[in-house]
């Protein structure tokens, strides 16, 4: 990949984004579908049923238990998308990771506004899902921070020599582990999942319906993509051949997380919390701690 | 263009069924027949439904159920009735509980017989029901305009009376307030009345109903 250090190349790479991610995502969702149900044995949808699936929900009537939901529900699309644009444009990861927050908070808004029982336990347990993999993404961006000579620009990140992976093994693993939280799949897929049946109807989107559910996929959609631009950022240090590993990274990551998602049950929101927390104090923490050491020996000793 | 076609979203709902469609239900979903290739998904919500499949036939008690399912689906919407409990009552007809099918409380678009259904039956069922789907999605666009129209009607007409209620009890006398009262509280009796029969059963068209029946037999 080029050097992204021109404000040109960002609006460019933030154009792209606003454009073309939710192909890539719901294209990635539909591989996602194809390849569950050949795990299964299965035939399974067309590559493109995620398109059909919100082409579909828009023809639907709209119904919705009060006003203030769709609202919420569009805010949730928006920051999701403002997420997305402010990660590719370069700014600071911090930034980033608390438009994701609020993002996540008006879908939970959104299904607490409804009153249904289901739909408020989803939401409780969304919460509980953010509380679990929110310090290991915190971790994962302090860790960047230390790797990229003090910086947490995205734009620094990405154009500075160093590699992120060769640094960050612990933290790029435990990143990993939060992910299945964050792209719903089992045995995390507490608050809502996209497969059918599970014991709180559809959980956090159950009261959604029409066009707000196909508003909260393409959310989705967006989302995801920049996750796995989150994964690319391990990886790019502003040379070809870095970036070309980075992407095939992120489809073997995305891979793996669908096979997870295949071959778990889902598990109780108290081992998600405990277990992901741990990773974070294990993997994250000592990672950090290495790094930080070597660094100041390094920086005894001379310096990069 | 319509989409709905493909990805009709199905819950399923068991009446009082043997339970023996509800396993050739589940049986459509399995890698034998899988379902999904259609992207047909199994949803356990009536908001995010567009086919309800009903087996089983209605009983005094899930009366309220089927139509509250029915109810809370966004249209367009279709129904199927798998199994013969769920299209006339089958071998439970004659039980003291039992209401009979499915149309006798809401409107069944398609009719798949078969005591149980078996899965390749049931698949074509939802795919006959595809067509009505599109066929209602077309006309839901009128649909929700004439409903708007008719609130907004119902609304007028009611502002209205209350204006002229209003007036009349300005008018000062207590005769003819009472008297409004009464003829309320009578209107009250009788709708009750009404919606305690038991006998409320929506008449299914004859003809759609012998049209579908014939072609899932032929
Ligand atoms: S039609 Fe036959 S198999 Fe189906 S629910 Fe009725 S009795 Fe059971």
């Amino acid at each position: 990949m080029i050097k992204l250090d021109g404000f040109s190349l960002n609006i460019v790479a933030m154009a792209a984004y606003l454009v073309l991610a939710p192909f890539v995502g719901g294209l990635l969702a539909g591989l996602d579908r194809k390849i569950s149900a050949r795990m299964q044995g299965r035939v399974g949808p067309p590559v493109l049923q995620p398109f059909y699936d919100v082409l579909k929900l828009l023809e639907k009537e709209k119904v919705t238990v009060n006003d203030a939901q769709g609202f919420y529900t569009a805010c949730c699309l928006i920051f999701m998308i403002v997420t997305g644009c402010l990660f590719f444009v370069g700014v600071s990861l911090l930034l980033v990771i608390f438009t994701l927050t609020v993002a996540s908070l008006f879908l939970v808004v959104a299904a607490f506004s409804s009153n249904s029982p289901y739909a408020q336990v989803g939401a409780e347990r969304e919460l509980l899902q953010m509380m679990a993999y929110e310090p290991m993404v915190l971790i994962a961006a302090i860790g960047l921070y230390m790797v990229s000579g003090n910086s947490f620009n995205v734009g620094d990140i990405m154009g500075h020599g160093r590699v992120g992976i060769i640094y960050l093994p612990g933290i790029f693993l435990g990143f990993l582990f939060i992910l299945t939280i964050k792209l719903r799949k089992s045995p995390f897929d507490l608050s809502t999942s996209h497969h059918a049946h599970q014991e709180l109807v559809k959980g956090l989107t159950t009261e959604l319906s029409g066009g707000t559910l196909a508003m909260l996929e393409i959310a989705h959609w967006y989302e995801n993509v920049m996750l796995l631009g989150f994964v690319f950022l391990f990886f790019a240090n502003g040379t070809v051949l870095w970036a070309a590993i980075g992407v095939a990274v992120c489809v073997v990551a995305y891979f793996v997380e669908v096979f997870i998602d295949n071959v778990n049950a889902r598990m109780k929101w108290q081992f998600a919390l405990n277990s992901s927390w741990i990773v974070a104090l294990t993997f994250g923490v000592a990672n950090m701690l290495v790094v930080y050491i070597a660094d100041i020996s390094n920086w005894m000793g001379g310096g990069y | 263009m319509p989409y709905l076609a493909k990805s009709p979203w199905v819950i399923h709902y068991d009446g009082s069924s043997c339970n023996g469609c509800d396993i050739e239900v589940l049986a459509c979903l399995t890698p034998m027949y899988d379902v999904e290739r259609f992207g047909i998904i199994n949803t356990g919500n009536p908001k995010h439904a567009d086919v309800f499949l009903v087996t089983g036939s209605v009983n005094e008690q899930n009366i309220s159920v089927i139509k509250q399912i029915y109810d809370q689906m966004p249209r367009p919407k279709v129904v199927v009735a798998v199994g013969i409990c769920a299209i006339s009552g089958g071998v439970f007809k004659e039980c003291y509980n039992i209401m009979g099918g499915v149309d006798t409380v809401i409107p069944v678009d398609v009719y798949v017989p078969g005591c149980a259904a078996r899965p390749e039956a049931i698949i074509d069922g939802v795919v006959k029901g595809l067509a009505a789907l599109e066929e209602k999605r077309k006309r839901l666009p009128e649909e929700i305009a004439a409903e708007k129209a008719a609130e907004r009607e119902e609304k007028a007409a009611g502002a209205e009376a209350l204006a002229e209620a209003a007036k009349e009890q300005a008018g000062g006398a207590d005769g003819p307030a009472t008297e409004v009262g009464a003829a309320a509280d009578e209107d009250a009796e009788g709708s009750e009345k009404a919606s305690a029969e038991p006998d409320a059963r929506i008449e299914p068209d004859e003809g759609a109903e012998a049209e579908g029946k014939g072609g899932q037999n032929g």
